[in-house]
């Protein structure tokens, strides 16, 4: 039975892809191995691992339920043969094991072959066991948990540059974590206000850098961003640099915050860039450049005259994600009725694709999409009053070093390959 | 349902099994219960099922065993690692030692870094077993399997293994060696050349000097201009081991400009492993470099604009300033550390290193730079600091003497007297109890004496009964004379006070002055107050009163 995804990533390799639900379930999938038996099946993900990572808790103190579900994943680097990743949800942030196992040991002294036990009287030998090929098994095991440091709800973690560090970040706060200590975090960003009654912006998504060790960026709900550099000093709380577009008065209007808070930000695989997402756009900046982002993409314009009852509704407050490919040359994005678009950076092209069963035979090449935003539908167009709303993708990502991508729609992940010649 | 053993049953059958084997069974069979405790139990009797088995079967059976059955918890494998560092007899001698590489080298490539570590260290420990042949044939290539191994965790490993096999085998292989050690040190991963970074002082230690000099210099200032910081922390400990290696002269170009470099290292991190090990800096690279490149360093540390960095380099004045040579020391400390000192518990850790300055300095040039020190902390905020400035005035005095400490210092020690901490206060009294065995009762008589019996009409009961409590303190150390004319009034007069705390309280220091007064006085003075206060409403003030009675035998 499943549940709505909330998270989807692919590890370093792009050899597994977790994902996390609303169920504190994480499901991880690895690809095929390329054989010449089944030229086809050009590598296909197939469940390798499920295991539950988080339980409901129930907060005494506040009386307040804990939700399990996964808000995060991210992979570690690999550093032997198990696979390491770091799920969290609200409060509390696991690092768990995945490795094989693939050998069984046989041959007790104190057992026959079939179970009975045997007469201690009658052991005249020692025999050491045995270690004999078993179906292959795949484990999952908590190894670290990373508790009880935040107050608010946690929405990103990040693994550092130098492979023992990681962030976390909720509402007001940023902790900076070593990887094999859990009894301690540091504080390196704190933005809660002496007086609660003052607080007019919180962090909405954190990243580390993906090559300096001592640069990561958070966004706010007020559609900024701020670098911060950890060599300058222990607490982050002056930032290095700030990002943001100046407001265009002609577009103003009552949802003009609401819709400018940033739901990610991504570093781009090259460290020169990042990307953010806010509601109605993907805007990428480079990072020398702090006054306006170098280039802005429309996800879905046709829905900012439609805030109002967006607002109603709440779609307005959803949380999109967006990803790069693993070049940087494309980035990608969700939207409403399993839409999901893709922009070409270089040629300036976008392209809209739906992910839903009934619209897509496995094998078969997706069929751009479009929707019309007034006047006469052409056949194929679907108009903006008939969009389902219900049907967000939230979440995606893209392999990182090839063309596949992962789209999780509500309770359904869709993994899609670029054609084959 | 469990056979019962039947001694008569096994005897008709011709049993020729006996039940001595059953434990050593029992512990076998446990290396895989799935309760961790008896796993863990019997990982630790590992060398009793070696015993059973026989040398032989140890190496053939047991060792493969455990070297696939990587699987289990943290203190497990922990257990295993060290069990194995012993086992050298247990495979039947040092020409068998090398079998017991294949589980350690499994054990060498776990993420668990505690695991690990245990790992590296028993194979450390079994490569002195080896022969130099066994070096060169298992040793060795274990290690180079490791350093080119595809998984981080067997690069770091390896990292840890280079310094002992390198003494003792062929030139060839040396060259092998460091080649590899060179590769870690440039591995795409910061985490194998973290590992080689904290390995660097130790691998330098068992090369020959010219390959210091080649080799590991080179390595040194690579990573110490690594982009990632944990890297470069790391080689300023390398730098303390490299210095204590190489002479003198060669200080200067092949370790000093990498050293300023990391003083000044953008990353607080970096400054603060600086400061951190400063101590150790110091001797390593001598008196006149101290002089010339480590003080001012030091001063910038000082100063750092990361609170962190301060407060580490503040950690080190005292072992600076003493390791500091005699000659220049106290120049150095005057003119270069204390101005640099903003903190008052580090300008207070100065100070109490004050007796060797003394004599050098003079009481002028003293008074300038450490009197107002001295004024900061005593009035600093936190009690505890003023406490400690207290602890120091007897010793300050001393050193300062009389004429400085009553010009600066007196208003000081009586402004402590009536601090409304109670801790203070009482620190106060006990330092003025010092201070009058210093400088003598008529130093007292005519200083402060009159400033504490004057406290005795302070309209807050506690100062007064601070006058109590110095009067206690001071009595023996001022003598009978200035205790029967000047004090004994005083006390006598408090009698009448309105708080029952005063008058219990005088009751208790005329106790406490009784034996300093002559018996004349305490049957004529003492005497008729004492009675006053046995009947006296309070009933702690009769208690004390009649104690007091008691104990000075007045009855």
């Amino acid at each position: 039975m499943a549940d709505i995804i909330s998270t989807v990533e692919f590890n370093y390799s792009g050899e597994l892809l977790a994902t996390g639900d609303k169920g504190g379930r994480v499901v991880i999938f690895q690809r095929e191995q390329e054989s010449k038996n089944r030229p086809l099946s050009r590598g296909e993900y197939n469940v390798y691992s499920t295991f539950q990572s988080h339980e409901p808790e129930f907060d005494y103190l506040k009386s307040l339920e804990i939700e399990e579900k996964i808000n995060k994943i991210r992979w570690l680097p690999q550093q032997n043969a198990a696979h390491f990743l770091l799920s969290t949800n609200d409060k509390t942030i696991k690092l768990w094991k995945i490795s094989e196992r693939d050998k069984r040991a046989e041959g007790y002294n104190l057992k026959d072959e079939d179970g009975r036990l045997r007469d201690p009287f009658r052991i005249s030998t020692l025999r050491v066991p045995v270690l004999m090929p078993m179906d292959l098994m795949v484990e999952a095991s908590p190894r670290r948990i990373f508790a009880n440091a935040h107050t608010y709800h946690i929405n990103s973690i990040s693994v550092n540059s130098d492979h023992e560090t990681y962030l976390s970040a909720d509402d007001l706060r940023i902790n900076l974590w070593h990887l094999e200590i859990t009894d301690r975090s540091f504080n390196i960003v704190d933005i809660k206000p002496a007086n609660m009654e003052e607080l007019t912006e919180v962090i909405t998504a954190a990243e580390c850098h993906p090559h300096q060790c001592n640069v990561f960026v958070y966004s706010s709900s007020k559609g900024t961003i701020r670098l911060c550099d950890m060599r300058a000093a222990a607490l982050c709380d002056r930032h290095s640099k700030f990002f943001e577009e100046p407001e265009d008065p002609s577009s103003r209007s009552f949802f003009s915050e609401i819709i400018s808070s940033i739901s990610d930000v991504k570093f781009s695989h090259s460290g020169r860039y990042m990307m953010t997402r806010d509601y109605l756009s993907v805007k990428v900046w480079d990072l020398n450049m702090e006054n306006r982002p170098v280039e802005t993409y429309q996800v879905h314009e046709y829905l900012r005259s439609k805030l109002c009852s967006l607002y109603e509704n709440d779609c307005i407050f959803d949380k999109f994600e967006c990803c790069w490919n693993g070049s940087d040359s494309a980035i990608m994005t969700g939207s409403y009725n399993n839409f999901f678009r893709m922009f070409d950076r270089n040629t300036r092209r976008d392209i809209t694709l739906e992910a839903s069963r009934e619209n897509s035979k496995p094998r078969a090449t997706l069929k751009p999409r479009k929707v019309c935003t007034g006047g006469k539908r052409k056949k194929d167009e679907i108009s903006v009053d008939s969009l389902d709303f219900n049907k967000k993708i939230l979440h995606t990502a893209w392999h990182p070093k090839e063309n596949v991508i992962a789209v999780a729609a509500t309770n359904n992940l869709y993994i899609f390959q670029d054609k084959m010649n | 349902a469990r056979r019962c053993a039947s001694p008569a049953g096994d005897k008709m059958a011709g049993a020729d099994g006996d039940d001595s084997l059953y434990p050593i069974a029992v512990l076998i069979d446990e290396l895989r219960n799935e309760d961790v405790q008896l796993r863990l139990n019997s990982i630790k009797k590992l060398s009793t099922i070696a015993l059973a088995l026989g040398v032989e079967r140890t190496r053939t059976e047991l060792l493969p065993f455990l070297t696939d059955t990587i699987y289990d918890e943290d203190e497990v494998l922990l257990a295993l690692a060290e069990q194995l560092g012993n086992f050298t007899m247990l495979v039947g001698g040092p020409e068998y030692v090398h079998c017991l590489l294949p589980p350690l080298e499994s054990l060498a490539t776990v993420e668990e870094t505690v695991v690990r570590d245990k790992a590296v260290e028993s194979l450390r420990k079994i490569s002195h077993e080896h022969s130099p042949v066994d070096l060169e044939v298992h040793f060795e290539p274990l290690v180079k399997r490791l350093a080119s191994g595809d998984w981080f965790t067997s690069r770091t490993s390896a990292c840890g293994l280079f310094s002992v096999c390198y003494p003792r085998v062929s030139s060839t292989v040396k060259a092998e060696i460091r080649q590899h050690f060179r590769n870690l040190c440039s591995d795409d991963t910061p985490m194998v050349r973290r590992a080689a970074a904290s390995k660097l002082g130790e691998f330098a230690k068992v090369l020959e000097l010219e390959y210091v000099k080649s080799d590991i210099i080179s390595l040194f200032t690579a990573l110490a201009s690594d982009e990632q910081d944990s890297v470069r922390l790391l080689a300023v400990e390398a730098c303390v081991s490299i210095a204590t290696l190489l002479p003198q002269e060669d200080l200067e170009t092949l370790v000093m400009p990498t050293l300023r470099q990391a003083a000044e290292d953008k990353s607080w991190r970096v400054r603060y492993m600086v400061a951190d090990k400063f101590s150790e800096l110091q001797k390593a690279v001598g008196p006149e470099i101290t002089k010339n490149d480590l003080v001012p360093a030091f001063q910038n540390l000082l100063k750092d604009c990361e609170a962190e960095v301060r407060a580490a380099a503040a950690n080190k004045v005292k072992e600076f300033c003493e390791n500091l040579p005699e000659d220049s020391r106290e120049t150095i400390i005057m003119t270069h550390i204390l101005p640099c000192v903003k903190c008052p518990e580090v300008r207070l850790n100065i100070i109490s290193n004050l007796d060797c300055v003394n004599e050098v300095i003079g009481i002028r040039q003293l008074s300038q730079s450490l009197l107002p020190a001295i004024v900061e902390l005593a009035e600093d905020a936190k009690w505890r600091v003023r406490l400690a400035i207290i602890e120091y005035m007897p010793l300050l005095a001393g050193q300062l003497g009389v004429e400085f400490f009553d010009e600066k210092l007196n208003s000081l020690c009586m402004a402590w007297l009536v601090d409304h901490v109670y801790a203070i206060r009482e620190a106060a009294t006990c330092n003025l109890t010092k201070l009058v065995e210093k400088f003598g009762a008529e130093w007292a008589q005519n200083t402060i004496v009159p400033k504490v019996l004057g406290m005795a009409n302070d309209p807050n009961y506690l100062h007064r009964m601070t006058t109590l409590f110095c009067i206690n303190a001071l009595s023996e150390a001022c003598g009978q004379e200035i205790t029967t004319k000047h004090m004994l009034p005083v006390v006598l007069k408090m009698s009448n006070d309105q708080v029952a705390n005063v008058r219990f309280n005088v009751a208790k220091s005329l106790q406490k002055i009784g034996p300093v007064l002559d018996s004349n006085c305490l049957q004529a003075e003492v005497k008729p107050v004492l009675e006053k206060l046995a009947a006296d409403q309070d009933i702690d003030v009769k208690y004390f009163a009649q104690e007091a009675v008691s104990v000075l035998a007045l009855a």
